[in-house]
């Protein structure tokens, strides 16, 4: 067309401008509700303490050098019990967290308007309460020692384990389960013969997986008295004997790099 | 053929499945079984204690039932603020620090010395819980809030950058070349081959960890850190049970809201 | 020995999938149901053993009568229908020789089951069942490192280890190439002819339905718009199951099969 000037090129914009100016305010807010956030926070903060914290680090970092090697075996009986209550705790777990899971999974639920939004709540509250604030509660309840552990990670675990195994189960190959169906096979059956197959690596990787985590969590339960090297971590530290409490890192963290391993292990070795 | 005239087994068992070698088999087996019967004779229960406890239970189960938000309602709404307030800035911060350490601790992307020691910091923040990184915060920082957030980052780093990390080395190569080819500098390379493919994931993670936060920030109170579980201690030592229940429900409520809205994130961000 | 009385089956959005479908099949017969995508064959398989529920209709399988039982009758009832899936629907994970022995879960209780405790009974015919369709070495091998030839004999030997009064076969050859197509579709007619047993499969290669079965019921839009002889497929027959086609293309192809050492007459013959 005769009025089409030569340098009318056609435009090329990564966002349009309201794209654009939909994320400018999008940022723009997040950051002030950070900002705000922050002050809010640090109403209280005496900055004293803060300028203070280098001292501090290097005051205690002086005195957890050298670590007392010696102290360690006054931790293998704790360290005994903190396995116990990792391995037992999740073994509760599983045994719970199978029967939620499948009441969970909209494909293997008996009703998906009553049975499943329960299983889900469940599963939700066991999920959000960590496993430090349900021994808190248990020791409260049938008093410290071994059983509030091992309970408090179970419960905990509940939540994990059944939410990714029903996830799990709810992207099986329903073929299978039509075929099996189809020989008329009761129920248990088919969740024996279809449905387990298919979900048993996921179901090994997810409670070693679980295991792992767990190990890292029941070295600390015993700060509210729930037994393990907790218990001795909560001594040392109220007696300050920084030494101490550097020989138990150690051996938390010799125990964290092993279950790691081996999780990993099995892990590779069930895919 | 001579199978024909031979007639078929009548019996039939499984192979196993896991564990092939019956040696390891049985080892395992055993094994197992041994330190499961060791196992619970360790665990000491004093069921009269327990039995005793159950009351008590009870009346935890009915505070939690009925719960009383009203009368310590000015601390549940100050511990709660300041989780609330730990949970956001630390994952902001920590979003911030990780995609750096992330990029970093990416074998396809950082030379070795700068690898090895992104590698080093995201070893070291995750190999120790958030509890016993907030304690050691706590005698450097003092009480508070403070202490927290520093904590929050700290594990938010380690999980962060390791997920970052491994999927940017899980990036498709192709891409990252493609865009190397043109001659782009560094950077640019990172921003247009790397980035589109490791957004989705980095919002996913993200919005994951702001849920692992709150969690985790209504647990490091107990310790000093601040937050909603300095005051669920309290109600628990002065057996106000009903308070208790009460900040258990709001720990569970504000983790159903925020994972309902993070799948509302993630389905706008996509 | 089957009877359907005017089955139907309408979805809850509307969709008239089966309108008033009424056939029988008597002991032995094998039937080919071939129609256009969406004419309903796989919903009218289905609905016979009830894993699609019917809308309306009645359905009977020798003297008893389907539609109207409740779960527990329902599971014994299929014991006696064999089905044969589409893309073989083996569980993946198990071995060949569980697959087989499913079929005979109907009959033996969870319990046993589990334990994977079959009678010896059961056993021998698994056994036997696997040599027939030719894959009794593989017995002990995970269903998935079979290929698809190999899975969709274990699907039928599977269907077999019932020792059903009917079979069901949807799609047998679907994802399998030519050769071992009819190779299936063989061992299905020959089971069928030794067995007495009646048949009904869904195909969609009309060569193949007409090469093995007795009897061709071609259903569009739901509805059985032919039944009757292979040998009767005309072209108008055709127009009016798949619509205007140009068909001399497959009767091109069916005199260039019958040149083939396997011929589709000699095939039928050998059958009857």
């Amino acid at each position: 067309m005769t009025n089409q000037t030569s340098n009318a090129h056609p435009l090329w914009q990564f966002r349009t401008p309201k794209q654009t100016l939909l994320r400018w305010t999008g940022w723009f807010w997040l950051v002030a509700l950070t900002v705000m956030c922050w002050q809010l926070m640090n109403e209280n903060t005496i900055w004293a303490f803060v300028s203070d914290a280098p001292d501090q680090a290097a005051d205690i970092g002086g005195r957890m050098f050298p670590p007392a090697w010696g102290y360690i075996n006054n931790l293998w009986e704790p360290l005994w019990d903190t396995i116990n209550i990792a391995t037992l705790g999740t073994l509760l777990g599983i045994m719970f967290a199978i029967p939620v899971a499948f009441l969970a999974a909209t494909n293997t639920t008996p009703s998906t308007r009553f049975v499943r939004p329960v299983a889900l709540l469940v599963i939700v509250a066991s999920r959000s309460i960590n496993s430090l604030i349900w021994a808190l509660l248990l020791v409260a309840i049938i008093g410290p020692g071994l059983l509030a552990g091992i309970v408090a990670i179970g419960l905990r675990s509940i939540g994990f384990i059944a939410k990714l195994l029903y996830e799990a189960i709810e992207e099986i190959d329903e073929k299978q389960v039509e075929a099996v169906r189809a020989t008329g096979a009761s129920g248990a059956q088919v969740i024996d013969y279809a449905v387990v197959p298919q979900i048993l690596p996921a179901f090994w990787g997810i409670s070693v997986f679980r295991w792992d985590i767990n190990i890292r969590e029941s070295t600390i339960l015993g700060l509210v008295g729930a037994g393990g090297l907790g218990i001795q971590l909560n001594a040392s530290l109220s007696t300050l004997a920084w030494n101490q409490v550097a020989m138990i890192f150690i051996v938390i963290l010799g125990t964290v790099v092993i279950s790691e391993w081996v999780s990993a292990k099995v892990r590779e070795a069930v895919l | 053929m001579a199978e024909q005239t031979q007639p078929y087994p009548t019996h039939w068992k499984r192979p196993p499945v896991l564990l092939t070698n019956p040696i390891w088999r049985k080892v395992i087996l055993l094994g197992g079984l041994i330190y499961l019967v060791l196992a619970i004779q360790t665990v000491e229960v004093d069921w009269q204690r327990v039995y005793l406890g159950l009351e008590r239970g009870w009346r935890f189960v009915q505070g939690f039932l009925v719960p009383d938000f009203t009368s310590r309602w000015n601390d549940i709404y100050a511990g709660l603020m300041e989780s609330l307030t730990m949970t956001v800035t630390s994952t902001v911060a920590g979003i911030l620090i990780s995609v750096p350490i992330g990029i970093g601790a990416a074998r396809n992307l950082a030379p070795a010395p700068l690898y090895l020691a992104c590698r080093a910091i995201i070893t070291l923040s995750r190999s120790f819980q958030e509890i016993i990184i907030a304690i050691l915060l706590v005698a450097m920082f003092g009480f508070g809030p403070l202490a927290g957030f520093l904590t929050l980052t700290f594990a938010t780093i380690g999980f962060l950058s390791k997920l970052l990390a491994e999927e940017i080395e899980d990036c498709d190569l192709s891409q990252i070349e493609a865009v190397r080819a043109t001659g782009a500098s560094w950077w640019q390379v990172v921003n247009y081959a790397v980035q589109p493919q490791v957004m989705p994931r980095l919002v996913g993670l993200s919005l994951y960890r702001l849920d692992i936060n709150f969690r985790e920030s209504a647990v490091i109170g107990i310790v000093g850190a601040g937050g909603i579980g300095a005051t669920l201690n309290t109600a628990i030592d002065r057996y106000e049970y009903d308070s208790a229940g009460a900040v258990l429900i709001i720990i569970i409520a504000i983790v159903l809201v925020v994972e309902y809205s993070s799948s509302y994130v993630r389905r706008w961000v996509q | 020995m089957l009877k359907l009385d005017k089955l139907s089956k309408t979805y809850k959005t509307g969709d008239k999938a089966l309108h008033n479908a009424s056939f029988e099949v008597p002991a032995g017969q094998v039937v080919g149901l071939i129609g256009p995508s969406g004419a309903g064959k796989s919903t009218l398989i289905r609905c016979i053993n009830r894993l699609v529920e019917p809308t309306r209709g009645s359905i009977t399988l020798g003297t008893t009568e389907l539609t109207g039982l409740n779960r527990r009758e329902l599971r014994r009832e299929r014991r006696r229908i064999g089905m044969i899936f589409q893309e073989y629907a083996l569980v993946e994970r198990l071995t060949v020789m569980e697959n087989v022995l499913s079929g005979r879960l109907g009959y033996v209780s969870a319990w046993r089951s589990c334990f994977r405790k079959f009678s010896p009974d059961d056993i021998t015919l698994a056994f036997s069942l696997l040599d027939r369709v030719g894959l009794a070495e593989h017995y002990n091998k995970r269903a998935d490192a079979l290929s698809g030839g190999q899975r969709q004999r274990v699907g039928i030997a599977r269907a077999l280890e019932q020792n059903p009064e009917l079979l069901l076969v949807d799609e047998p050859t679907a994802s399998l190439d030519p050769k071992t197509s009819r190779q299936i579709m063989r061992l299905i007619r020959t089971a069928c002819q030794e067995c007495n047993l009646p048949a009904i499969i869904n195909i969609h290669d009309v060569m193949l339905a007409q090469q093995f079965a007795d009897r061709i019921i071609g259903l569009r839009a739901g509805e059985v718009v032919f039944d009757g002889a292979p040998d009767s497929l005309t072209d108008r027959v055709l127009t009016t199951i798949y619509g205007d086609e140009d068909w001399t293309q497959l009767r091109g192809e069916n005199s260039s099969q019958s040149a083939s050492p396997e011929t589709p007459a000699v095939d039928l013959v050998e059958a009857l």
